[in-house]
């Protein structure tokens, strides 16, 4: 047995493990949506199906993985102490995740008004809308956390001591692009292709 | 320990005394109460409430088993009962068993870490507050709709609210919004609270305290958390689900539009079955510390007692569909859910191999906490056993949804988890309020309840056995079940009269009971090494930890555990 006492004592920063339970348990969330999703394609009864209404999202995978490009940009700006750098990556990154939201509504708003397809109108929909929802609610509040962020920076009150909230902020936000990248495969590749 | 400003050996100040502070006050109490971060008057909280809706769950339980007694019973209406199997099952689940068991492990884990506090001590509050207000939400059901009298708007689909019977089409007006809104704001104050707990252990523990000499109640509340972590999701995302059929016109679970009813099981049952082990383990918790304090053993097999821990943890996520066997699952299904709980049964019968090895040979003292550990012993082992039995798919058949499941998981949620949960107050009240739980009441407490619980709960496999099925409101005479009927329903009260007693016993003993010092038992963990009631930093001084029982060696300087771990 190791004699603890002679050594150092230290423990894991209570931050990254809070930050990695949170993503555990929002994987555990998403797991049920995207398994109720697989389990109903090619279910519904009535059109419109996959197939004929969904298009690949080149523009808002571009903008959302571009953006775990970005801010590992400005974390790496940060650690070197170049603040005018940090701002304009964390910026980008910012802009970036408000693009795909815009995206999103813009998606959407062809799918309801031209498609017709609302989440009432087959189980398409229901799992479609519940499962990009649900994505698209957590890139809101990552864009919320990513404009604080900044706002906090330009006005001066973001300390060296800060330097591991921002690193968990950015874990988040690479976290809702792995989950996009699941959605993709899931809806805008298996399902729109079968 | 007095108030006012402290400090510690290195003479840091701690806690200064907090001006405008009105102690004593009624005021000042209930200001203390609703303000607290403190995971000790939280913990407390946590327990208190749980205590007040076992009395209200407990209540609607009497009308079930009153109703019940007799043949054609009259004493609630088909739909008050829907209501009150419902409104039972699920506030006894979420805001009993769930609130005991955070309020256990938010009061002992900090201490027995050696910590101040939580890792977040304001989440702990806020987590604490969502509990209690969606308790009251759920029960707000009673007097929407037609009111106080009879059951009001109140959830009447079972407490697994099972599709469709949720639809829009089948339950109109609040009522199953009330059950889905309610369990999901709790489960997000679980979530939350779960993910506290579990930083807490990780990354504040003591010098010293390494993973593999974390007392057990530690580990097991960890593999807790970590279960609460995971499944507690799975039934938010269904409530989700269920909310956006009902409001926005979803069709999930409407097999109309092609949905699946079954898959409402899935998800529920994903989330329920580990949820029956996130009860069970912290009931494992408080047997693995009162079993070794009380037989003056160390506990027999402690690497086994976190193997077979973290094992249950993993298997418990595959065994959710045979609470489904009779849906109609192809034999694949069937035998892989038939085997994966029959394995299950393996490291819990470990479990409890090593409590009876621990005890084996030791100086036993009977006292109280002891007393509910051996009853839960038996009993837990009877639980298991018919679990086993309704784990071989082709009995469950036979007995699946009829009185025989009752009487399992009552034997295994009554018999083993409140069992435990008493053995917990016998054992730690004298932590929490410096004085003893009074002896001649708390044995009074033990053999009425004890009485109780078999008479209520015994017969109930034979009304199973005889083809009395679960949920129905009343029965005809003639089929063989009104004996076991009856003796049930003298039991519910019998169990009725132990609760009063323990409430009177709690109460009493709070003002009079004997004073108990900083460690009446004799105990090895770090609680004890503090004063009792802790003060709210915890710890003055903190003992070294050299192994799992650092009061052990910090008693038996000649003798110490760490010379031989």
């Amino acid at each position: 047995m190791v004699n603890t006492n002679e050594t150092e004592w230290r423990l894991p920063s209570h931050r990254v493990v809070a930050m990695i339970l949170v993503i555990l348990t929002e994987t555990a969330l998403f797991t049920i949506f995207v398994v109720a999703y697989l389990f109903y394609i090619g279910k519904s009864l009535s059109g419109p199906y996959p197939r004929d209404v969904l298009h690949f999202p080149w523009l808002g995978s571009i903008l959302l993985f571009g953006s775990s490009g970005t801010i590992v940009a400005a974390e790496h700006h940060l650690k070197r102490g170049s603040l005018r750098d940090f701002h304009l990556w964390w910026g980008i990154t910012f802009a970036a995740g408000v693009g795909f939201l815009l995206w999103t509504a813009n998606e959407w708003i062809h799918l309801i008004y031209h498609e017709r397809l609302t989440i009432s109108t087959n189980l398409f929909g229901s799992t479609f809308y519940s499962l990009v929802g649900l994505h698209a609610s957590h890139v809101l509040v990552g864009a919320f956390l990513l404009g604080l962020i900044l706002v906090m920076s330009v006005t001066g009150r973001i300390q060296d001591r800060h330097h591991e909230h921002i690193t968990m902020i950015s874990w988040y936000w690479h976290f809702v692009d792995c989950v996009w990248a699941v959605v993709i495969t899931v809806v805008y590749i298996i399902s729109a292709n079968s | 320990m007095p108030n006012g400003t402290t400090t510690t050996d290195a003479g840091t100040e701690l806690l200064p005394a907090r001006p405008g502070e009105e102690r004593g006050t009624l005021t000042g109490w209930v200001q203390d109460l609703v303000f607290t971060v403190d995971h000790k008057k939280l913990g407390m909280l946590y327990v208190g409430t749980g205590l007040l809706f076992l009395v209200i769950a407990g209540w609607m339980a009497l009308i079930i088993r009153a109703q019940l007694a007799f043949p054609n019973g009259h004493v609630a209406s088909p739909q008050e009962f829907n209501s009150m199997i419902t409104v039972h099952g699920t506030v006894m689940i979420f805001w009993v068993a769930m609130p005991i068991v955070f309020g256990m492990i938010n009061y002992l884990v900090p201490l027995m870490i050696g910590a101040r506090d939580m890792a977040f001590p304001r989440l702990n509050a806020f987590s604490f507050w969502l509990t209690f207000f969606s308790g009251f939400f759920l029960l707000m059901s009673f007097v929407t709709g037609p009111g106080l009298y009879g059951a009001g708007a109140a959830p009447d689909a079972g407490w697994f609210a099972i599709a469709p019977l949720t639809s829009p089409a089948f339950s109109k007006g609040p009522s199953i919004d009330y059950w889905s809104l309610s369990v999901l704001v709790t489960g997000i104050g679980s979530v939350t609270g779960a993910i506290n707990i579990m930083v807490t252990i990780i990354c504040y523990r003591t010098k010293g305290m390494t993973l593999h000499r974390m007392p057990l109640f530690v580990w097991l509340a960890l593999v807790t958390m970590f279960l609460v972590v995971v499944f507690i999701p799975p039934l938010s995302a269904a409530q989700i689900m269920l909310t956006l059929e009902r409001y926005l016109g979803a069709t999930f679970f409407d097999a109309q539009s092609g949905g699946s009813a079954i898959l409402w099981q899935h998800f529920f049952w994903i989330f329920g079955h580990p949820e029956v082990y996130i009860l069970v383990m912290p009931a494992f918790a408080t047997i693995s510390e009162v079993v070794p304090v009380f037989s003056r053993k160390p506990i027999f097999g402690y690497p086994m007692m976190v193997a077979a821990s973290v094992l249950i943890g993993f298997i418990s996520a595959g065994v959710w569909a045979h609470h489904m066997f009779t849906v109609g699952m192809n034999s694949f299904q069937v035998t892989f859910f038939a085997m994966a709980t029959l394995a299950i049964s393996v490291p819990t019968g470990i479990k409890i191999f090593n409590w009876l090895a621990t005890i084996y040979g030791g100086k036993v003292r009977l006292e109280l906490p002891m007393l509910w550990c051996i009853a839960f012993l038996f009993q837990f082992l009877i639980a298991g056993l018919t679990g086993i039995m309704l784990g071989v798919a082709s009995f469950d058949w036979q007995l699946n949804d009829s009185y025989f499941v009752i009487a399992h998981f009552h034997y295994v949620i009554v018999g083993g988890i409140l069992f435990a949960v008493f053995a917990f107050f016998y054992y730690w009240y004298p932590k929490a309020f410096g004085r003893m739980l009074d002896k001649k009441l708390g044995l009074w407490h033990f053999w009425l309840f004890t009485i109780g619980f078999h008479l209520t709960f015994d017969p109930q496999h034979f009304a199973g056995f005889y083809g009395m099925p679960r949920r129905i409101y009343t029965y005809q005479p003639g089929r063989g079940w009104e004996v076991w009927n009856l003796l049930s329903t003298i039991g519910a009260f019998v169990q009725a009269a132990a609760i009063i007693v323990f409430v009177i016993n709690l109460l009493w003993s709070g003002r009079k009971g004997k004073i108990a010092g900083d460690d009446p038992w004799d105990a090895w963990t770090l609680e004890w090494a503090t004063t009792s009631p802790p003060p709210d930093y915890n710890f003055e001084k903190l003992p070294e930890v050299r192994s799992r029982r650092p009061l052990w060696d910090l008693k038996h300087p000649e003798d110490p555990d760490w010379k031989f771990e």
